[in-house]
C-alpha cells in the first residue's frame, strides 16, 4: 500500500486548513449557502434531504486495518454508527453536522485519506480492479497508475472546472473487473506483442441518461506517456465539451457526436504539441510509487490445507468456502470476500462496530489490508487457507459473511429516495424486498451467478444498465414506479441492458423478479448464468412471464 | 482608474487598470484598450500601429490559436469566464504561456472570484478582475496557500516528484 511521505501530508493539511476557514466563513454568515456550495462541493461534502452528507474518498479501494479503524470512529462520533460503501469504492456518511466537517477531514488526514474531488466537475477518486496485486492474469499492479494519477489528478489547476465530473477506472486483467468500458475513461493495462506494458485507452463510456460502452481511441499507449496523453484527452474535452445542458455534458456525448475517430485525432493532435517530456512522470518517481504497491511478505505455504479442508464438514462453512472465497495467486493463501449485503440490510451499509471488526480480522490474518470493491462489498485480500475458518466464524458472528457473492441477493443498490436528494424512487426497499425473498441460502445457490443492480434515478449510480437484472426507479405522477431491464453487464463481456416492458409499481417490482428466475430455471442450458440464457432465448419468454397478466 | 490584482510570482499586489474595455458596439476611445477577437482581427492591425497597446478579449468558445502569429504585438490577453464553471480558459492560459511561450499579460476578467486564484494562477494568469471584492491580500493568501504541488503547469512551480528527486 502506498504510504503518504512528508509532501502528501502537507497537501493534506493545507486543504484541511483551507475548508476550515471556508466552512467558518460560512457559520459566521460571510458566505451565503450558494457561495459556500461551490467550495464545498470541492470536498465532497453535500447537503441531501436530510443532513449533509460526506463522500471520503477510497482511492483504488484499498484501506489499512488503521485506516478502516479510523472510518469506524469517525462515524461513531460525527454520525449515526455507520457508513455506505458506494460503487465507486468511497463511503458515504449520511448525517454530518457542517461545524464537524473540517475535524473529519483532519481526522481522516492523520490516516493519509481525504475527500478530495469526492464531488464537483473534476477528476473524481479513481477506482481500479479491487483483485490488483493478488491475481494471477493481471499485466501488471493497476494501483501503481492509480496513484499515479491521483497525485497527477489532484488539484489540477487546468481540470478543476471542466465541463462535468470525470471518472476513470484502471484494470489490468482480461476480465475487467473494474467496469471501465462505462468510464469517461477507463484504462486497460495489457502487453504488446513484442512484451511492451501499455494501456488500451476508452474514452466516453457512460451510464446515466444516455448509456454508452466507452470506444477504444488508442490500442497500445505505451506507459511512460500516459499522463501526457492523459493531460490531451481532459484538454480536448475541457475545450470542447458541452457546457450548455447538464445532461449533453459528460465526455461520452462528445466522443459520440464527433465520433471516436475523430475524437481520437483531435486528442493525436493535441499530444503532438505536448512537451511530454515535461509532464510525463520519471522513471525515479515511477519506481518510487511502484515500490510501494511490492507484495507483502507471503510465507511459502502448501497449496492446500487440511485444517481449510475438513472445515468443509460443516455446510454453512462449504457453502461460504464455495462463495466467498477466491484462490490467490500465492500457494496457500486466499481472498475472502466480506458480503455487506445481508438480505433484509441495506446494500453497501456497514457499521462501525462491524467495520472494527473488519479491521481487527484483517490485521490478524490478512496482512492489514482490506479492499472496497465497486459491488459495495469488502475484500479480505490475503488470508491463509488454515485460517480461513477462523476468519468466516469472526464475520459470521457480526452477520458479514452472508455466503451470496455475485448471487442474486449480492444487489448494488444506490442510496435512493431514503436520503438523496436527485433520485426519483427508493432503492434500498426494493433491494430489501428482492434480496429477502432469495434469504434461503440454498436457493441462492441454485439461482447461481445473477447480478441485480438498482439506481433510484436516470444518474445510475446503482449502474442497472449493466446489471443482468436492471432497476431504474422512475416519478410517475408522484408516485414510485420501477423499470426494468435485462442483459446487461459491466464486465468483459460488457453490455446495455433492454428494457422490459411499461414500469411496474413498488410491489410488483420483487414478484417481477421472482418470474424473470423462473423463466431463468425452466429456460437454461448446462452451465449457463441468467445473462447466458438471457442472450440466447432474448426478451420474449421473460417479457411473456412479467406481463402474463396484463394480457 | 479601476483597479486589478497582479501576481508577480511571489506576491499580490493592487494595481491600476490603464486598459480601457471596449464593446464592439462602442467606437474605440484613445489610450490602451481591450477588444475583442473579432474586432482585433479587423481593426488590431490599425490600432497598434497607432502607438497604443492593444489588449485582445478570449471568450471561451474562442481559440488562442487564432492570435497566435500577432502574441509578440499584443499587451494583455483578456480570458473570459462568464461564470467560475465555465473552464475553458484554463487550458487557453496554459496554451498561451506553454506553447506559445507568451510573455505579456493574461488577465482573468468575468465571474473571478478568490476560490479559483490558485487554480488560475498555476495556469499562467497573472492579473485578475476580481469580481467579489477580495482584497490582493486575500488573493494573495489563496494562491500562496498550498506548499506543495503534483504537477508542473505554466506557473514554473516544481512538482511533488520533482522535490523527491532532488
Amino acid at each position: 500500500m502506498y504510504r503518504y511521505d512528508a509532501i502528501d501530508k502537507e497537501i493534506l493539511a493545507d486543504r484541511v486548513a483551507e475548508f476550515r476557514e471556508q466552512c467558518q466563513r460560512r457559520l459566521a454568515g460571510e458566505l451565503t449557502e450558494d457561495q459556500f456550495k461551490r467550495l464545498r462541493l470541492m470536498n465532497g461534502l453535500y447537503l441531501q434531504l436530510h443532513a449533509y452528507m460526506l463522500r471520503i474518498a477510497i482511492p483504488y479501494g484499498g484501506l489499512t486495518s488503521g485506516q478502516l479503524r479510523r472510518l469506524a470512529h469517525i462515524a461513531r462520533t460525527y454520525d449515526r454508527g455507520y457508513g455506505h460503501f458506494t460503487t465507486r469504492t468511497n463511503l458515504q456518511l449520511h448525517w454530518i453536522k457542517l461545524k464537524d466537517a473540517p475535524d473529519i477531514l483532519a481526522e481522516l488526514a492523520e490516516v493519509g485519506m481525504h475527500a478530495i474531488q469526492t464531488s464537483g466537475n473534476d477528476i473524481r477518486n479513481i477506482t481500479a480492479d479491487p483483485l490488483a496485486g493478488i491475481n494471477a492474469d493481471e499485466a501488471d499492479d493497476p494501483r501503481v497508475w492509480v496513484e499515479v494519477l491521483r497525485q497527477w489528478s489532484t488539484f489540477h489547476p487546468e481540470f478543476s472546472f471542466l465541463p462535468r465530473k470525470f471518472k476513470i477506472a484502471v484494470t489490468a486483467s482480461p476480465a475487467d473487473r473494474a467496469a471501465t468500458k462505462i468510464y469517461d475513461i477507463g484504462l486497460r493495462l495489457h502487453r504488446n506483442a513484442a512484451g511492451e506494458l501499455g494501456f488500451e485507452m476508452l474514452v466516453g463510456g457512460g451510464l446515466g441518461r444516455t448509456p454508452y460502452l466507452g470506444p477504444t481511441i488508442r490500442q497500445h499507449l505505451p506507459v511512460r506517456h500516459l499522463l501526457s496523453y492523459m493531460q490531451a484527452i481532459l484538454r480536448v474535452y475541457n475545450r470542447h465539451g458541452r457546457r450548455d445542458n447538464i445532461w449533453k455534458a459528460r465526455i461520452k456525448v462528445l466522443v459520440a457526436s464527433l465520433g471516436a475517430e475523430a475524437f481520437a485525432r483531435e486528442v493525436e493532435a493535441e499530444w503532438e504539441s505536448t512537451d511530454k517530456a515535461a509532464i510525463d512522470l520519471p522513471d525515479t518517481e515511477l519506481a518510487r510509487i511502484r515500490s510501494a504497491f511490492i507484495a507483502p511478505a507471503f510465507e511459502k505455504l502448501p497449496a492446500t490445507s487440511a485444517t481449510f479442508d475438513a472445515a468443509k464438514a460443516d455446510p454453512a462453512f462449504a457453502r461460504f468456502a464455495r462463495h466467498n472465497v477466491r484462490p490467490h495467486k500465492v500457494p496457500g493463501y486466499a481472498i475472502v470476500d466480506v458480503s455487506l449485503k445481508k438480505p433484509g440490510e441495506t446494500p453497501g451499509d456497514c457499521s462501525s462496530d462491524q467495520m472494527d471488526l473488519i479491521a481487527d480480522v484483517a490485521e490478524r490474518w490478512s496482512l492489514d489490508e482490506i479492499r472496497v470493491a465497486y459491488e459495495q462489498n469488502l475484500i479480505l485480500p490475503h488470508v491463509k487457507l488454515d485460517d480461513v475458518p477462523a476468519v468466516w466464524k469472526a464475520l459470521d458472528g457480526a452477520e458479514l459473511a452472508t455466503p451470496n457473492i455475485g448471487l442474486v441477493s449480492d444487489i448494488i443498490a444506490c442510496p435512493g429516495l431514503d436520503y438523496c436528494s436527485l433520485a426519483n424512487a427508493r432503492a434500498i426497499p426494493i433491494a430489501q424486498a428482492i434480496a429477502t425473498r432469495f434469504a434461503d441460502p440454498v436457493l441462492a445457490e441454485k439461482v447461481g451467478k445473477l447480478d441485480i443492480k438498482i439506481s433510484g434515478c436516470i444518474n445510475a449510480c446503482g449502474h442497472h444498465h449493466v446489471g443482468a437484472i436492471g432497476i431504474l426507479g422512475v416519478d410517475k405522477k408522484g408516485e414510485e414506479f420501477y423499470q426494468v431491464s435485462l442483459g446487461g453487464s459491466g464486465e468483459a463481456d460488457a453490455s446495455l441492458g433492454q428494457i422490459l416492458g411499461p414500469a411496474l409499481p413498488a410491489g410488483k417490482v420483487a414478484e417481477a423478479v421472482d418470474q424473470l428466475v423462473d423463466v431463468y430455471l425452466r429456460e437454461r442450458q448446462d452451465g449457463e448464468r441468467f445473462l447466458d440464457t438471457f442472450r440466447r432465448t432474448g426478451m420474449t419468454p421473460f417479457k411473456e412471464a412479467v406481463y402474463a397478466d396484463a394480457h | 482608474m479601476p483597479m486589478l490584482i497582479r501576481w508577480t510570482g511571489q506576491n499580490a499586489v493592487a494595481a491600476e487598470d490603464p486598459f480601457t474595455a471596449v464593446a464592439d458596439e462602442t467606437d474605440v476611445p484613445r489610450g490602451d484598450v481591450i477588444v475583442s477577437l473579432q474586432r482585433f482581427q479587423t481593426e488590431g492591425q490599425r490600432l497598434i500601429a497607432e502607438g497604443r497597446k492593444v489588449g485582445v478579449r478570449i471568450e471561451p468558445s474562442e481559440a488562442v490559436e487564432d492570435i497566435a502569429a500577432d502574441l509578440p504585438n499584443i499587451a494583455v490577453v483578456a480570458l473570459a469566464f462568464p461564470k467560475f464553471l465555465q473552464g475553458q480558459a484554463y487550458s487557453s492560459a496554459r496554451i498561451l504561456r506553454e506553447r506559445y511561450r507568451y510573455q505579456g499579460e493574461v488577465r482573468a476578467v468575468g465571474d473571478v472570484l478568490r476560490e479559483q486564484a490558485g487554480f488560475m494562477a498555476r495556469c499562467g494568469v497573472n492579473a485578475f478582475e476580481a469580481a467579489d471584492g477580495s482584497t490582493p491580500r486575500e488573493w494573495g493568501h489563496v494562491i500562496g496557500r498550498f506548499r506543495h504541488v503534483y504537477q508542473r503547469a505554466a506557473d514554473g512551480r516544481a512538482p511533488a516528484f520533482e522535490e523527491r528527486a532532488s
